[in-house]
């Protein structure tokens, strides 16, 4: 399956360039010629892959490795980013007071929830979208790119027309919800529907976005199983239960990964959605997520030190999601 | 079989991984856009370019001083650079203090930071005070202090400051039975917040149910606070805000005017408050000059002439910026002389009359610019001598390095709270816990 091209025979004649015209007599100096050609090329052959796929390690070490050792070595420390040279050590201390940090559980809470009341919805909705536009449709590529329109407008743009519908007094949810009949709703300060409004946002970009996802795996999966199981008298509904679903557990569980880890880094859409202009998630922080109480601690109070103690400790617990996605992802595989 | 069955489905996972990554790329082209960053740039031939910092909308250009000082002196060219809110404005200055680069020959600090900068940053600014022209006696006193160190290092000089009165709505008052004139109106509450609660329950009695006495619990608590010599921190430096009798006091007037339904449930400068304005729902708002812009900003046209401006019961300070020159800037020499000639009282005065930003500079109260000064939400009223002697009783206030955290914790996290239906206690609890966990280092 796999070639290596490092190892892989250079093609014996021509190739895409042209051949070398065909010589009878080779001089001793033509042959040496060759033969340092010959060793240049395999230099060449050996060591320019790694030219080639240099920049993204080079531009990862810069900015993503060495943040990331920084990161940890000021997690150590008292450091305030108005003097981020005066370091003060602290030892594991930044950490363990996570335990006792009632906001930070507060926000992993939070994260959870929204994290749950956004994903779950978004991707069911994004499976029935991709079903209906599997069918022959007119038009069908017009109502694909519509599926991609919210994901390609900017988080700030949308959140900011997302406060407005959702406004206490002049929003349009609420004129909606009083024509028929309802009380207003607190969008903002109440704490279950501040985190469904801030998840209807992150539903509102992501649906499209998977719904292309399965509908490419759903094009993928051959014709003639769904041509015997409609000869084995299976209606559409049963094809969809033990043809569909089957085939696409793949793409199912990669949309999962990539849905939570999305949630898990929510960051823009409940910052944005904030009465207030910080960063604390609302008055009572009822949506602050861990993005956002990471970005309060940092930037806001200025306290570098503790912000990157919370962002190790929440890349430690994306890798045990990472890990359980994983886990679960090879018992189902052995499952099948 | 299997294996055909499986390739597929796999070749999508890998196309989708793909197509996630590129996304992500995307996205993270399309996601800036927040920061609006807008430079003017002007003929560099051979000219010194001395470069500003700004945020907000300080108002040089718009008053013309950048050209009047380019025509004074030819070989000077004047750039800025202006973010929109202080709040993506002030971590990027600190950024930059801190790594000693990416800064412009001159950096505006907001009158909320001012305190930190002289404490932490004091280092990497030239002292003001010691260029040709400056004197400590132009400003008002206090707001010369803000900007200068124990050691007597003037970090910025002042350009703005924020006298508070209250403006208030006469039409509304009239209808709710309340006086007109502004002297009458101002004796309405003179020298006690807790008379201005009062006004406010006559007011509630007699106007209609939509409209609301003030603007907001975070307008309310911010005026009451600013007429302390002390609030969030003592003379000598340390956090007293939970402790500190006026700050309790504040809290607790601002509390009980939210539970009486006396101001609204909104938040300064948000969306729905800008809303409120629009469609005339609050009788009186906390008011230094440059809030009469905002105001003006948000009204409908008709809305012109029905607002008056009255002596608040306690005068303080809101706002006000300070200019200062960081030792790292290409054009150090040229930068302090055009701080100290954009902030002498005869620029200040002009700044006054086109952007409405209230001069430092006592000097400047005198000038016709400031003196004669009127405006065309209040009609005929003298906003600059109105303005002037609300100055003139405001306190010299303890200004701490976390004011604005101390601050926005109390009103987002705080009183805000009870006109969502908390009670004040459970407010407070909320508040201070939320500060004490900002502050800890």
């Amino acid at each position: 399956m796999t070639t290596r091209h490092d190892t892989a025979a250079p093609p014996s004649k021509g190739g895409a360039a042209p051949g070398r015209p065909p010589g009878d007599a080779v001089s001793p100096e033509e042959a040496r010629k060759r033969a340092r050609l010959s060793r240049r090329w395999q230099r060449d052959l050996r060591w320019s892959p790694y030219a080639f796929v240099s920049p993204f390690f080079l531009l990862f070490a810069a900015f993503g490795l060495f943040p990331l050792l920084y990161t940890g070595w000021a997690s150590l420390h008292t450091v305030e980013l108005t003097a981020p040279t005066d370091m003060t050590w602290v030892g594991l201390d930044n950490f363990t007071r996570i335990f006792d940090d009632e906001f930070f559980w507060n926000a992993a809470q939070n994260t959870l929830t929204i994290g749950i009341i956004s994903t779950v919805p978004q991707l069911l909705m994004a499976m029935g979208l991709a079903h209906i536009l599997n069918y022959k449709l007119r038009g069908s590529t017009f109502y694909r790119v519509v599926m991609l329109a919210p994901y390609a407008t900017s988080i700030a743009a949308a959140s900011l027309v997302f406060v407005l519908l959702f406004g206490r007094d002049y929003g349009m949810i609420n004129w909606a919800l009083d024509l028929v009949g309802f009380d207003k709703v607190d969008w903002q300060s109440d704490k279950w529907p501040s985190q469904i409004a801030v998840s209807s946002i992150v539903i509102w970009r992501w649906t499209g976005y998977n719904a292309l996802i399965y509908l490419a795996a759903m094009q993928a999966i051959p014709q003639d199983l769904y041509e015997s199981a409609a000869l084995d008298g299976a209606s559409r509904w049963r094809q969809f239960i033990h043809v569909t679903l089957p085939q696409l557990r793949p793409t199912i569980l990669f949309t999962v990964v990539v849905s939570t880890i999305g949630a898990s880094q929510l960051f823009g859409e409940p910052l944005l959605f904030d009465a207030n202009k910080g960063a604390s998630g609302g008055s009572q922080h009822q949506f602050q997520t861990l993005g956002l109480y990471l970005y309060e601690q940092g930037w806001i109070n200025q306290h570098l030190g503790r912000a990157s103690a919370i962002a190790w400790t929440m890349f430690l617990i994306l890798i045990v999601i990472g890990i359980v996605n994983y886990v679960i992802s090879r018992r189902l595989r052995a499952s099948s | 079989m299997r294996a055909a069955r499986i390739r597929p489905a796999r070749k999508v996972v890998v196309m989708a991984a793909i197509a996630s990554l590129g996304a992500g790329l995307l996205a993270g082209c399309a996601d800036d856009g927040k920061d609006e960053d807008s430079s003017s740039s002007g003929d560099g031939g051979g000219k010194t370019t001395i470069t500003l910092g700004l945020f907000g909308t300080m108002g040089f250009k718009e008053a013309g001083l950048y050209e009047e000082y380019e025509k004074l002196n030819p070989d000077i060219n004047i750039e800025e650079t202006v973010t929109e809110r202080n709040e993506n404005y002030y971590p990027a200055l600190v950024n930059h203090l801190t790594t000693g680069s990416g800064l412009q020959d001159v950096q505006a600090i907001e009158v909320g930071n001012i305190a930190e900068v002289v404490e932490t940053q004091a280092d990497k600014f030239v002292d003001m005070s010691k260029v040709e022209g400056v004197k400590a006696d132009s400003w008002v006193d206090w707001k010369w202090k803000q900007g200068v160190t124990k050691d007597g290092q003037a970090v910025g000089l002042g350009t703005d400051i924020g006298p508070m009165a209250i403006c208030y709505r006469k039409d509304l008052f009239e209808k709710a039975g309340l006086p007109t004139d502004r002297d009458e109106v101002g004796a309405l509450w003179a020298g006690d917040w807790k008379k201005f609660i009062e006004a406010g329950e006559k007011y509630k009695k007699g106007a209609g149910k939509d409209t609301y006495f003030m603007d907001s619990p975070g307008g309310l608590i911010n005026a009451i606070l600013g007429g302390e010599e002390e609030k969030f921190y003592n003379a000598a430096g340390e956090v007293v805000y939970k402790t500190n009798p006026a700050v309790k006091e504040a809290f607790d007037l601002t509390a009980e005017a939210a539970e009486k339904d006396l101001v609204q449930a909104q938040t300064q400068f948000q969306p729905a408050w800008e809303q409120t304005i629009a469609n005339n729902l609050f009788a009186t708002v906390a008011c230094p000059p440059w809030m009469l812009g905002t105001i003006k900003g948000k009204s409908q046209p008709e809305a012109a002439g029905q607002w008056d401006v009255a002596a608040a019961p306690t005068s303080g300070n809101w706002g006000g910026s300070f200019l200062g020159v960081p030792k790292s800037g290409k054009n150090v020499e040229e930068a302090q002389k055009l701080v100290a000639w954009l902030t002498a009282p005869k620029q200040q005065a002009k700044l006054f009359a086109v952007q409405g930003s209230f001069p430092s500079a006592t000097a400047a109260y005198e000038l016709p610019e400031v003196k004669d000064a009127k405006n065309e939400m209040t009609g005929e009223a003298p906003i600059g001598e109105l303005f002037a002697k609300a100055a003139e009783s405001i306190p010299a206030q303890v200004i701490g390095p976390k004011d604005q955290i101390i601050q926005q914790g109390l009103t987002d996290n705080g009183v805000i709270l009870v006109t969502q239906g908390k009670s004040p206690k459970e407010a407070w609890e909320n508040a201070t816990k939320t500060i004490d966990n900002n502050l800890e280092k």
